[in-house]
Order: structure tokens, then sequence, then C-alpha cells
């Protein structure tokens, strides 16, 4: 155990028991699962994807690319990839490696380490272009090398949420800069919002209990200021939260982990700030050397978390391999917790010499000017040469069980880049900082490249109170990152998660790559789950030296959200299942359920498709409802029409310049079969248009289109002609609407209606009377080429009056029939489905439809495109009926053609059906000069390859028994 | 997600709103084919500001002129 006895910021009252790859461990409250695995020993967390070697706990945060477990909570709540140092840990959590073959200690693919030339940059980009053929032996080998972790087999059953907020102020980071920003900011009587990604705020201070702030001990003061900022009430301080991605106009999304056991597993916040503060620290950069891949090599940073905010001393005998100043306290600090100091290699010649003279008093032993190579059980310092090369002569050896690297810090960025601010390179912070920002968005401390505390708090207090910035404060400096990666070993890992090593980058630079981006993508470098937080930065320097550039002009490759990976769940929400979009039901449709009606989605509308009787298949239940309809009776539910109100003294013009029809001369009462076009002149729509008086007609849509239509309308009344006195009204789920249909419909409903005499209600006429007692409008319409009528009650009426129908029918044998039947019933007449006979390419005369344009009008929407030579050539695909000459309903979408060894498609099939009626099998298709071809045979090639004939009809395969709207 | 400032009801957020492409192509009268081609089809697409056309659809129901930059996404004043 390398659990100290005292110390941290753990509850050592609640100790917590958990499992590793089958081990059980314990922990504390307030450890995460990295602290406890340290605390336990184990060292050994996972292996890298490519070469499969061991890899230990690099860091203490969300940048942490090599420690990713599986979590596993059982009963679906398996999740991979989970970052060990920001899980905190639980009672009874069981995790597993990853990545492993077949166990962690023995992995049969690390031999791909000792092959390692064999996998060089590019490899699977050369492998994957190499010759057909050659991939399929490489491919399996590599999914299952290559694979991270497992993928969730159940659906996930924890709740997830989403939230919006607003406030004046939201502050990302909860260390001493944010704190102190939060504070001042709470101080002015603005709303506050605080998050930080750690379960604890405190941000680095929770590692650095040694600091005072204002004379006090650090945690003292944080302690205080956490309970300030909790007791506020303009203040919300969300912790385990991780501000991922920031959007425009200071809009921010944030992502909350709730503690285990909640009732929600995560929450989405989208936040909406006035004004935002970025106070999003930094993370300290590795060096390159071979063998700093191996676990026991980890960031000083790190070590000082583990050490103090977890009391874990990490390793026994320690090696800082260092090349910025900042590595040196933290293994003071090691060696007062008890650990052994086996030696400080510092890649500089002269390092400060304060931090010598306190390493001197400590009988610390100083290589300066050296580098290190790794020995199987601990670390050889070499000196450097002048071109950063080791000098292999005189070496010396240092047992060691933990190498702590400190090359620096990479301010995080990451949300000011995404807010479209600019980075600029600063030589002295030796990193890019944030420049101008696009928004009210301000940086501070160590993101700002601020690495004094006193100066943290006081950019804090300016950035809260809403003032101008003091100057940025550096006073710890290093080796630039671009001269300490020259003469790297070569194995050095840039990228431990994705495997990629210095000479990968090297060969990428001489191969020809230049863009930073280009050697990004070509080397999977910063690709992996921490998006380059590990090695973008030392990346870049490395081909920056390569090039023998400087950083600047080499670039950095642009940041995007998010920060840290988000589960889907949490993006998902509620949005799943049944919430995942809006169902709308027609107000028949729990009738119809009852009856045991098959459904079927039409846009968000759920219409009955057909009603099974027992032992009834789809066919056999279609086949009797369109037979009811052709020789009695049936009953629809057409409700889910799209109905729009059209009234005012210029109605009549404004739908004369809508519709392709001729509508003055229809007289009140009357009701026509209309098209819409767009202005390019292919059909956008159809539907009846009912002249109820002269100032007000009732007008309906296809059930997709009512909101498109009446969004066109608007957009003609508004923009292009508002000097037209017309009002538009969606009246869709106003009505409900129901269609008696055939023979004997009006026998069915005559006993039904007053208010008219029903016999005097021509075809294609409209009615304001009673059905049951209940104000209808009636229309004499139909979709079936039968006598028929459409009841239009108020939509809460309509059970009742779908009832009192039911009833009246019953002598009659009326039959309920569905969207199925509805579509045979109006093939076998040849009625077009706008989005099936129409694809946005069809024009009304390709649908045998050009009568219904009214000739004498000055405009309608469309008019001109018909005129347009392209519309008015011979050889346009057009509307005819397809006859299979095989007993086989040929599939929708096939491709029709002259022959069956053809390539070139002379149209397709639109719709296609067994018809009862006809007693075969029926198509509708767009055929090229279809009308000339009548008579002739083509072919249907399906998309299995084979080749049907079919004979070319007219599309109304049936004559009609009463009156269309098509008439 | 953007705010739009809609003229009428101030600033909502983007998903009330539908883009209806860009403004000020005025339908022609008459036209010949190559006229009546530019107004179906030709649009300008701009690297900077771009006036378009949005319509309030879950608010007021009120189509508009805004100018934003396309490189931004800020609305700005008609140039």
């Amino acid at each position: 155990m390398s659990r100290l006895p005292t110390g941290g910021r753990i509850d050592r009252s609640r100790p917590l028991q958990f499992s590793f790859d089958g081990r059980q461990l314990e922990g504390f409250a307030g450890d995460t699962l990295a602290s406890a695995l340290l605390a336990n020993g184990v060292t050994v967390v996972g292996r890298g994807t490519k070469y499969h070697r061991p890899r230990g706990i690099l860091t203490a945060g969300p940048e942490e690319p090599n420690a990713l477990v599986e979590i596993d909570r059982g009963g679906g709540r398996r999740e991979p990839n989970t970052r060990a140092t920001m899980q905190p840990l639980f009672d009874g959590l069981v995790a597993r490696s990853q990545n492993r073959f077949p166990s962690l200690r023995f992995d049969a693919a690390a031999l791909a380490g000792l092959a390692a030339p064999l996998l060089p940059a590019g490899f699977y980009y050369k492998t994957f272009l190499s010759p057909r053929g050659w991939h399929h032996l490489w491919e399996p080998v590599l999914r299952r090398l290559a694979g991270l972790g497992r993928a969730p087999d159940a659906p996930d059953p924890d709740r997830y949420a989403n939230r919006y907020a607003h406030c004046d102020v939201l502050v990302v980071g909860a260390g001493p800069a944010g704190l102190a920003a939060a504070l001042a900011a709470a101080e002015t009587g603005e709303r506050v919002i605080l998050c930080d990604e750690q379960a604890e705020p405190g941000g680095w201070l929770l590692s650095d209990p040694q600091e005072s702030i204002d004379g006090q001990p650090a945690w003292t003061w944080l302690d205080d200021a956490v309970a300030t900022l909790r007791a506020h009430p303009r203040v919300r301080v969300l912790t385990s939260t991780t501000a991922f991605h920031y959007g425009l106009q200071n809009f921010l999304a944030l992502a909350e982990i709730l503690p285990e056991g909640s009732r929600l597993r995560e929450r989405l916040w989208q936040i909406r700030a006035k004004r935002v503060v970025l106070a999003t620290g930094a993370i300290e950069r590795k060096l390159l050397f071979h063998g700093n891949d191996r676990p026991g090599a980890m960031f000083a940073s790190a070590a000082r978390t583990w050490l103090n905010r977890y009391a874990v001393l990490p390793g026994r005998r320690a090696v800082l391999a260092a090349s910025h100043d900042s590595g040196w306290q933290s293994v003071f600090q090691l060696q007062d917790a008890g650990a052994e100091i086996a030696a400080i290699v510092d890649w500089r010649a002269a390092p400060p010499p304060p931090l010598l003279e306190e390493a001197a008093r400590r009988g610390i032993e100083v290589l300066a000017g050296h580098g290190v190579t790794a020995l199987p059980d601990g670390m050889l310092a070499m000196p450097r040469a002048a071109d950063g090369t080791l000098i292999r002569n005189r070496t010396r050896t240092l047992f060691c069980d933990l190498v702590l690297m400190a090359g620096g810090w990479t301010p995080t960025v990451h949300l000011f880049s995404q807010s479209r601010g600019r980075l600029r390179w600063d030589d002295a912070a030796d990193a890019f900082l944030p420049g101008e920002p696009a928004q009210n968005v301000v940086c501070i401390g160590a993101c700002r490249g601020t690495d004094d505390l006193a100066a943290c708090i006081a950019e804090g207090q300016a950035a809260g109170a809403g003032t101008s910035l003091p100057p940025r404060v550096q006073r710890a400096g290093g080796l630039a990152v671009r001269a300490a990666v020259t003469g790297a070993d070569g194995r050095s890992f840039v990228d431990p998660q994705n495997d990629v090593t210095a000479d990968d980058i090297r060969l990428a630079v001489r191969e020809g790559f230049r863009s930073i981006e280009h050697v990004k993508r070509y080397t999977t470098t910063g690709m992996a789950t921490d998006q380059g937080k590990i090695a973008n930065m030392v990346g870049l320097a490395v081909v920056a030296d390569t090039l023998e550039r400087a950083i600047p002009e080499v670039g950095i490759t642009t940041f995007r959200g998010p920060y840290t990976p988000v589960s889907f769940g949490t993006l998902a929400g509620r949005h799943r299942g049944v919430l995942f979009e809006p169902i709308r039901t027609p107000p028949l449709h729990d009738w119809a359920a009852a009856q045991g009606a098959v459904f079927e989605p039409v846009g968000l509308w759920q219409r009955a498709r057909y009603f099974p009787r027992p032992g009834e298949d789809m066919q056999a239940a279609v086949a009797r409802e369109c037979r009811a309809v052709r020789g009695a009776a049936g009953i629809f539910d057409a409700s889910t029409l799209g109905k729009i109100e059209v009234v005012g003294p210029d109605a009549t013009t404004f739908l004369e310049r809508i519709y392709v029809n001729a509508l003055a001369n229809l007289a009140p009462g009357r009701c026509r079969y209309a098209l819409l076009l767009r202005e390019d002149g292919c059909i956008a729509d159809d539907g009846i248009i009912g002249r109820l008086a002269a100032d007000r007609f009732h007008v309906t849509t296809t059930t997709g289109g009512a909101a498109s239509v009446l969004h066109m309308m608007e957009d003609y009344l508004q923009t292009e002609w508002p000097d037209l006195r017309v009002w538009l009204t969606s009246t869709t789920e106003h009505w409900g609407v129901i269609a008696v249909q055939g023979p004997r419909s009006g026998e069915v409903i005559a006993p039904l209606v007053e208010g008219i005499d029903l016999a005097a209600l021509p075809p294609m006429g409209v009615a304001c009377c009673t059905v049951a007692g209940i104000g209808a409008r009636l229309f004499s319409v139909g979709f079936t080429g039968e006598r028929g009528f459409e009841i239009n009650v108020p939509a809460g009426h309509a059970p009742a009056v779908w009832q009192a129908v039911l009833q009246a029918g019953a002598p009659h044998g009326i039959t309920p029939y569905g969207t199925e039947a509805m579509h045979v019933l109006r093939a076998e007449r040849g009625y077009i489905i706008v989005g099936q006979e129409t694809d946005g390419t069809v024009t009304p005369d390709d649908v045998g439809l050009g009568r219904l344009i009214g000739k004498k009008k000055a405009d309608f929407i469309g008019k001109r495109s018909l005129d347009r030579p392209d519309m008015r050539t011979t050889g346009r695909r057009q509307l005819v009926g397809l006859l299979p000459i095989d007993a086989t309903v040929p599939e929708e979408g096939a491709q029709l053609v002259i022959a069956p060894g053809s390539a070139t498609p002379l149209g397709h099939i639109t719709s296609a059906y067994a018809s009862p009626t006809l007693g075969r099998p029926i198509a509708l298709g767009l055929l090229q000069s279809g009308r000339v071809r009548i008579g002739t045979s083509v072919f249907a090639l399906g998309s299995t390859g084979t080749a049907a004939p079919v004979k070319v009809v007219s599309p109304m395969f049936t004559q009609p028994a009463g009156e269309g709207e098509n008439g | 997600m953007l705010l739009i400032p809609c003229p009428h009801c101030g600033d909502r957020p983007e998903i009330e709103f539908r883009n209806c492409g860009e403004a000020g192509i005025v339908r022609p009268t008459a036209a010949d084919d190559a006229a009546w081609t530019a107004f179906l089809y030709l649009r300008s697409n701009p690297r900077g500001l771009h006036a378009e056309r949005w319509r309030h659809v879950h608010g007021c129901g009120r189509f508009f002129t805004l100018h934003r930059h396309t490189v931004s996404d800020r609305f700005e004043s008609a140039p």
C-alpha cells in the first residue's frame, strides 16, 4: 500500500470497496478510481493501441490518455473508455482494463512492440490504399489490435436530462483564479454560474496546500471561498461539470455527471452568459525520451496531486526528468513525504540557482544538462550534446520506480479557441496564449499563462468585477519545447494513446507532409480520445524542429468541441424511445387501436394502415377492405389531411395565384381538385379547395405538406403580395375528417345528415349541415374513384360521429379501411400521391394533369417555368400504368428499361400493389415518353437484378363508377 | 445556438426560426429564360455580410430580413 497515514482530502472514515480486473480493493470517499488504484500499488492499467505496451497512469486529470477503463454498473450500464482519473470512487465500483488480450499482465500483441518498424506512421493509410485484397488479410488483425473498449450491448437504463440557464457571468474552472472571479462577480450583484470538471472545487489549490493566500493556508481560503459561494443566493456552483463546447453568442454546453446513486446519471446544461470568464488552467507537457510511456512515468504535477490531494505516494524512489522549474517542487514534496529521490535530471545546463541550492540543501543529486533513457528497472542519465542527442559514453544508472516528467505547461485554451478567439504565440510563455477575443470572454490564471498564485487571484478579482486585467505574471521558466525535443530519441512517445513516436512524425515530414493538419491526420497524433491534450504541443514542436521552422510558423490545429468526451446519453437527454420525437394521433386513433389496427408512421402522425381480422395477414385484410369500398361502403379516418382556412375579400385572387387552377369560376358550395407548384414548375402539393362563401375557402393539403404549404402561402402573402387582404389559419387539428366511400355511401349517411338536401349535393360539392347532430362541413369527394363523402366535424366530436356512421352503415356492410387500402384504391383509379408519383422534378403534364391549369390566368406560382424549353421538350418522363406479365408485384423503385440487358433507365416504378379489383398486380411509374409507349412492353429491373416484363397501359386501371375529384 | 433578433419579438433562440434563403431576390413579372433561370437558381453565397430572410415560424410568424456575417455569424445592420 502506498497510502500515507495522514493528509489528503479523502474521508478515511468512509472506506469503499471496489474491484479492478476481478481484484477486490479498497479506497476512500474522495478518491478517484486512479488514486485508489495507485494507493493499492496498481501501476499497469492498460495497454497502448498499436504496440500494446503496458501503460500506467500518466496524469491526474481530464487529459489522461492511458488509464481508460470499462466501468460496469450492471444491467446494461457498461461504459467503456472511462478516464480513471475523473471517475469518483464509489462503493461496489467494478472496473476492467481494456485493450488487452488475453490479459493485462500478458498481452500477446505486445510482441507488436518488438516489430515496431513494421507499423510506422501512415501504416493504416498505406495498408488500406495498397492493392485490393491486401487489407482483407490485415483488417481482422488490426480491428482486434486497435479496438478501444467494448461498446455496451444493452440499452442504457439510466435517466438523462437537460436544462437551459442564463447568467450574467459564467466562470469555467474553480481553481484560485476562477473562485476569485466568481466571488468578485457575485459581490457586484451579478448572477453567477461557476463550473468545474472536478468533483470538488479548488483546481490546483487541491494539489498545493503549502501555498498561502491572504496570509491564510491555501485550504482554509479555499474552504471559505467555496462556502461563501455555495451560500450565495446569486451563485450556482456546478461540480463534476465540464464545459465542453463554446458556441456563438456566449452559448456554452456543459456536461454534469451526477453523484453515483442519483436519479439522474448526467445532465446537459446549455447556458447563455452575458460574459464568460475562462479559468481553465493549464496541462503539463511530457518530455521526449525512450521509455517515457512506461508505467511509473508520470507528470510531476500529477505526482503532487496524488501526494497532497489523495495522500498517495506514487513511488518509492523517484527520478525527475525536467526541462522546466515547476517539477522541482514536486520532487521536494515527495522527499518530504518519505520518497527517495534518485536524482534530478534537468535538460538545462544551468537551472535557476535557488532550485539548485534547495536541492543541495536536501542532498538531492542534480544532473544538469543531461537527458535520460529507459532501463528495465530505472533510467540511464547521459549528458545532452549541443544537438540534443545523448552522449552515450558517459552514463549514470539511476534505479527508480517513478519517473516524474516536467516539460512545462500548455494553457488550456480549447474553449477560448472554440469561441473563435485568436491564439497568439508567446515566446516567454513558450505557448499559444489567448489573443483577441471574438466574444465577451476573458481568460485568467494559468489559461492566460499566469503561474503566480497571488497574480491569479488578482486577475480573478478583476475579471469578476469586470475591470481590466493586470499584466500577466510568469515566474517559472524552462527550456523552450522546440529545443527540448531536438535530438530526442526516435522511440519517444509523443501520443501515448495512439502510439505515435517522434520518429513517426519525423517520417511524415520526410514523406512530404508540411501542414500540421496533414501531419496530425497522417500520423494520428492528437487524434485519440484525449483530443491532443497530451500530444499536440510536443508533436507540433517535433514538426517545427524537423522542418527547422519556428512553432508559430508551423501553426496549430483547430480546437473543436467537445473538450472532453461526452456520452450520447447526455446529448440525447430525454429524447429517447417514445420521447424521441413528438407523435401525433388523429381523433380516431384510440378507436382504431381498440380494433387492433396496424399503424404506420406518416410524418409525425400514426395512421391506421389496415384492420386485420383474426387469421388475416396484411394482403388479405387490404383486399377485404378494398372490396368493401368498391362493393358497398368503407369508412376511413382522413383527419391527418392538412387544412387551411383562407379568408378575405382577396381570397380568390390569392388562391388563383397560388394554385394552378382557375378558381374565380368556382361557385360557393363547390370544390375542386387543385395542384400547387413551386416556382420551378414542379408539383409541390395537391389538395381540395372548397368554396364556402365568396370570401371563404376550406383548402386541404397532403398530410405531410400541411406545414410547408401554409409556410409557402404565408411567404407569398407577406412578402410578394402584401396588398392582398387575406388571412390564413391552420385548421388541421380542428377538424376530424371521416371519409365514407363506396356505392352505398350516400345511403349510409343520409339518415344522419340534416340541414341540407343530401340528394341535391352534387359530386365535388361542399355544404354546411349537421351530421349526427354535430355541425359539419360535408364534402362530396373521395380519393377512391367511388361516390363518397368527407365529413368534417370538430375533432372532439369525431369519435361520436364515427360511431354514428358505423351504426348507420352496419346494414350496408360498412367496413373500416386503412391507409394501405386507400393507396390501392387510388392507384386503381390512377390518382397520384405527391411524394410518391412526384419527386420534385414532375410537372402537371408529366402526370397527365395539365388540364387543371387555368389557361387564362396571367400568373400563378410556377407558370413562367412551365414555358422553359426543358419543360416543354418531348421525351419527359410521364405517368403510366404498368401491368406485370407475371403474377408478382414489382418492386417500388425498380428501374424501367427497354430490354433486359439495357443499362439506360427510362424511368422507374413509383407505386406497386396487388389489386383486389383487377385480381392482378398493378403498378404506376414514370416512363420516358410514357404516353406514346402505351400498348408496348418494357422491363422492370429490380434490386436483385432480375428484369420482369411489364405492359405499359393507361394509369386509369378502372373506369370511374361514380365521380372522382380528378374528373 | 444563435439568438436571432426578431424585429417584432426581440432576441429569440434559433430553434424558433426558419431560414428562408437570400433576401432581395425579386420575382420578375416578365423575364426571358436566362433572367427567369437566374431568379430560380442563382444566389450570391458571399463570404461576409449576407442579407437573408428569416421567419419567426414558432413565434409571431412574420418574415423579415437580417444581415448576417457568414464568417462570424454575427447579425449586423444593413451595409
